[in-house]
C-alpha cells in the first residue's frame, strides 16, 4: 500500500493544493503546515511553469507570484527535503519541467530526485495516458505514484486505458474547464463517480469545490476524497496584497516582518478545517441506498 | 489532397505527440477521425467544397509573379509565390476555411482561436462569417496596440477580440487562453489553431490545408520556367506558410528549402530577464513540450518558456512546428535568420523594388536574399510572400523612424515635428 493509499484509507480525505513559493518560499512553507495542522490528508503542491494551460486565473496568478519570486524546479525538491510534515505530498506541474530536469534527457532524474526528498507522487494535467509512459516507468522504478485527472468528457476506451495507468488516486474533474472556485458543485460529479464505480483506487474529486459544504456533497455523492485548490489560493492572494498594501508594494518585505504570513496561515488552516469537517459530514451523511 | 494523402502520423520522429489536458483528448480524437474522413478520404465532398470555396472566396489559385528587379539584383530567377493576393490577404485563409468548414462538417456551433499578428484571426473572423459561425479571438494586449488594423477587421466580420493580458501579451500567452476556453466548451466549439502548431492532428492537418501554396507553386514552376526552382525561401514562426512552401518540395531532394527565423535584436538569451530577443527556435531552440506537441523550444535550462521577440509579431513565438523541427534535424530543412533591421530594409526594399508592401513575416524571408549565397539560392528561387504590409504600416513607420535604413523613404514627413500642422 503506497502512501497515497493509506492517506485514503481512514475515511474522506481532504487534499488541499498550493503553488510553493506563492507568494515566497518562507511563506508558502508555513502555509503548508497550516494547512496540515487544519487536517489535510494529503497535500498537492504546485510547480510553477511559465504556461499552465490548464489552470483558472487565481492559479496562473498564483504561478506568476512563485516564478516572480525565483522559483524553479530545484528550489522546489529542495524545499520538500527540508519540509517538515507528516502527510504525503504530491507534486503537481507541467510535463516540460519534469521532462528538462537534470543532464539525462527524459522524466528519470526528476523522479529519481523526487522520491529522495519525500514526494509521494505526481499529477501531470497536460501529459494524458497516451504520452505518459516514461513518467510512468520511472514512477515504478522509485516508487512514486502517477495521478491521473478523469475528465467529464472521458469515456469508454479512454476511460479503461486511466484505469490501467492511475494510482495513489484517481484525480476527478468536477466539470469541465479550467481550475478555479465555483458557487456551485457541478452534478457532474455524481454522473462522473458512476462512471468509476468498478475502480479500485480513491477518487477525489475537484475544480470547483471551495466550501465546507461542497465538500460534504461531494463526499455525499460518493467521492473518497476533496481537492480544493483555488478557494485556498485566493486566501494566500488576499494575503499578499494586504501585505503589499502595508508595506508600498514591497510583498517581499510585507512577509518578512511576520504578522501577514502568520494571519494568512491561521486563515489557511480555518478554512482547511472548514473543508475537512465538511468532507466527514459527507461521510456520515453518506445514505445512497444500496445498488441491487 | 496533397501527395501525402493518407500519411497521418501523431509524431515526426520524437517530435509532436499530443500533450494536453485530459478534458481535452476525445475532442482531439474526434478531430483526427473527421480529419481523416474529410479531409484525407474527401467523405461527404469534403475536399471539393473547400477547394471551391477557396477558389472563389479566396482567390486561389494565387499568382507566382516573375520578380525583375529582385532577380537582377541577385543574379538568380526569382518567383514570388503572391499569397498576399490570397483574400484577407495572407496565406492564413488556407488553413482557416479548411478547419472552419470541416468544424461545419463536424456539427460544431462556435470557433474559438488566437492570433498573434491579426492575420489567422482576421482569416478566422472572415471563413466564420463566410461559414456563418459564431467566432471568439483571443489575442495578447500587445499585439492588439500593435496591430489596430486587423483588431478592427475581426470585429467588422463579427468575430469578439478577447484581450489576454498574461505575461507579455502575446501570442504565446493568446494560445494557452484559447486552449482554456477550449476545454470549458470542448464538446460544441472548435480550436482552430492557427499554425502547424499543436497537438496532433494540428501539424498535420494545418499542413495538409497549407500545401496549397507548394502545390501550386510547384506546378506554376513547371509551367512557367519549365522546371523545378532551386530552392525555396519562406519566413518562420509556428511555421504554417513554411510547411505549406515546402510540404510538395520534400521530396524533391534537388530543391534547397530555407526556412528564415526572426533573429530580432540578438540571437543571444538575456538570462536575467528571461527574453530571448529573438524568435528563432529552430536555430537556437532545444526540445521541449509547449502547448500539446513535443518540439523546438526557446526555454531556460530548467524548462520555463522564455519570451520570444520580432518586430514581426506573427513570428514572435517561442516554439516552431514539429514537423518543421524534425525536417531541420534531418538536414531537409536549412533554418537561417534574419534580424529586425535586415527585416525592415527588406520590407522597404520588395516595396520599392517591385512595388509589393510585404507583411514583415514576409520581409524576413525577402531580406535573407541580401545575405544569401549564389550557392545557396541557385539559378532560382521561389520566395513565399507569406501576406500583405497593410497591417504592420504603423509598426513599420515607428520601428523605421528608430532607425537608420538607408532604403527608407525619408521619415520626417512623417514625425510629429515634421509634418508640420495635422492638416
Amino acid at each position: 500500500m503506497s502512501r497515497l493509499d493509506e492517506a485514503f484509507a481512514d475515511g474522506p480525505a481532504f487534499v488541499p493544493y498550493l503553488a510553493l513559493g506563492d507568494p515566497d518560499l518562507e511563506s508558502s512553507l508555513e502555509y503548508v503546515k497550516a494547512l496540515e495542522r487544519g487536517g489535510a490528508d494529503v497535500i498537492e503542491l504546485g510547480l510553477a511553469f511559465s504556461e499552465p494551460i490548464a489552470e483558472g486565473p487565481t492559479i496562473q496568478s498564483a504561478v506568476v507570484r512563485s516564478l516572480e519570486g525565483g522559483m524553479t524546479p530545484t528550489k522546489f525538491l529542495d524545499a520538500v527535503e527540508d519540509l517538515d510534515v507528516d502527510v504525503p505530498l504530491v507534486c503537481m506541474t507541467y510535463y516540460n519541467l519534469i521532462y528538462q530536469f537534470g543532464e539525462e534527457a527524459g522524466p528519470r532524474p526528476f523522479v529519481e530526485r523526487a522520491a529522495e526528498v519525500g514526494l509521494s507522487g505526481f499529477v501531470v494535467p497536460d501529459l494524458p495516458a497516451e504520452e505518459s509512459g516514461p513518467l510512468r516507468e520511472a514512477c515504478d522504478e522509485f516508487g512514486l505514484d502517477l495521478i491521473f485527472i478523469v475528465a467529464p468528457t472521458t469515456r469508454g476506451e479512454r476511460l479503461e486505458r486511466l484505469m490501467d495507468q492511475t494510482s495513489g488516486y484517481v484525480y476527478v474533474q468536477a466539470r469541465l474547464g479550467v481550475t478555479g472556485a465555483k458557487a456551485d458543485v457541478s452534478d457532474q460529479t455524481g454522473e462522473s463517480l458512476d462512471r468509476l464505480s468498478e475502480w479500485d483506487v480513491p477518487k477525489a474529486v475537484g475544480f470547483g469545490i471551495s466550501s465546507g459544504e461542497q465538500a460534504r456533497e461531494v463526499v455525499a455523492a460518493g467521492a473518497d476524497g476533496v481537492i480544493v485548490g483555488s478557494a485556498l489560493v485566493d486566501i494566500v492572494a488576499e494575503g499578499t496584497s494586504a501585505a503589499s498594501r502595508t508595506q508600498s508594494g514591497d510583498v517581499a518585505e510585507g512577509h518578512e516582518n511576520g504578522d501577514s504570513t502568520e494571519e494568512v496561515a491561521a486563515r489557511l488552516e480555518e478554512k482547511a478545517r472548514e473543508l475537512k469537517e465538511g468532507a466527514l459530514a459527507g461521510a456520515q451523511a453518506r445514505t445512497r441506498p444500496e445498488r441491487t | 489532397m496533397s501527395s501525402n494523402t493518407n500519411e497521418n502520423p501523431s509524431k515526426f520522429g520524437d517530435y509532436g505527440g499530443q500533450y494536453v489536458p485530459e478534458a481535452l483528448m476525445p475532442a482531439i480524437e474526434e478531430l483526427d477521425d473527421a480529419f481523416r474522413r474529410y479531409v484525407l478520404e474527401n467523405e461527404g465532398g469534403f475536399v471539393d467544397e473547400f477547394r471551391e470555396r477557396i477558389r472563389d472566396f479566396g482567390g486561389r489559385p494565387t499568382p507566382l509573379q516573375y520578380a525583375e528587379q529582385l532577380s537582377a539584383r541577385y543574379d538568380t530567377d526569382v518567383y514570388l509565390k503572391r499569397e498576399d493576393l490570397l483574400h484577407g490577404g495572407a496565406h492564413k485563409l488556407n488553413n482557416a476555411l479548411g478547419q472552419v468548414l470541416l468544424a461545419k462538417y463536424m456539427g460544431k456551433e462556435r470557433i474559438v482561436a488566437e492570433t498573434g499578428a491579426g492575420q489567422h484571426g482576421t482569416a478566422t473572423a472572415m471563413a466564420a462569417a463566410h461559414l456563418d459561425m459564431p467566432c471568439v479571438v483571443y489575442m495578447g494586449r500587445r499585439d492588439i496596440n500593435r496591430q489596430r488594423p486587423n483588431v478592427f477587421r475581426m470585429r467588422l466580420n463579427g468575430a469578439e477580440v478577447e484581450p489576454v493580458t498574461a505575461g507579455r501579451g502575446t501570442l504565446k500567452e493568446a494560445i494557452s487562453e484559447a486552449m482554456r476556453d477550449w476545454a470549458t466548451t470542448v464538446e460544441n466549439t472548435h480550436y482552430v489553431i492557427g499554425s502547424v502548431v499543436g497537438p496532433h492532428p494540428f501539424p498535420t492537418m494545418v499542413r495538409e490545408f497549407q500545401s496549397v501554396i507548394s502545390e501550386e507553386a510547384r506546378r506554376q514552376m513547371r509551367e512557367q520556367a519549365g522546371g523545378l526552382p532551386d530552392s525555396v525561401v519562406a519566413c518562420a514562426g509556428g511555421g504554417s506558410n513554411t510547411m505549406g512552401a515546402f510540404a510538395e518540395f520534400v521530396s524533391d531532394e534537388d530543391v534547397s528549402l530555407f526556412a528564415v527565423e526572426a533573429g530580432g535584436s540578438s540571437l543571444e538569451v538575456d538570462e536575467e530577464t528571461g527574453v530571448a530577443p529573438n524568435s528563432a527556435s529552430l536555430s537556437t531552440g532545444t526540445e521541449g513540450v509547449l502547448h500539446g506537441a513535443r518540439t523546438r523550444l526557446l526555454q531556460d535550462g530548467d524548462g520555463q518558456i522564455v519570451e520570444s521577440h520580432s518586430i514581426s509579431s506573427g513570428l514572435d513565438y517561442a516554439g516552431v512546428g514539429p514537423e518543421l523541427a524534425h525536417l531541420v534535424d534531418e538536414g531537409r530543412v536549412t533554418p537561417v535568420t534574419v534580424d529586425d533591421d535586415a527585416a525592415l530594409a527588406g520590407f522597404h526594399r520588395l516595396s520599392q523594388e517591385e512595388g509589393i508592401i510585404p507583411a514583415l513575416e514576409t520581409a524576413h524571408a525577402v531580406a535573407w536574399l541580401e545575405d544569401a549565397t549564389s550557392d545557396q539560392l541557385g539559378d532560382s528561387v521561389v520566395v513565399c510572400v507569406s501576406g500583405r504590409g497593410d497591417k504592420d504600416l504603423e509598426s513599420v513607420i515607428e520601428e523605421t523612424e528608430k532607425r537608420d535604413i538607408e532604403n527608407a523613404p525619408d521619415m520626417d514627413v512623417f514625425s510629429a515635428s515634421g509634418a508640420g500642422g495635422s492638416e
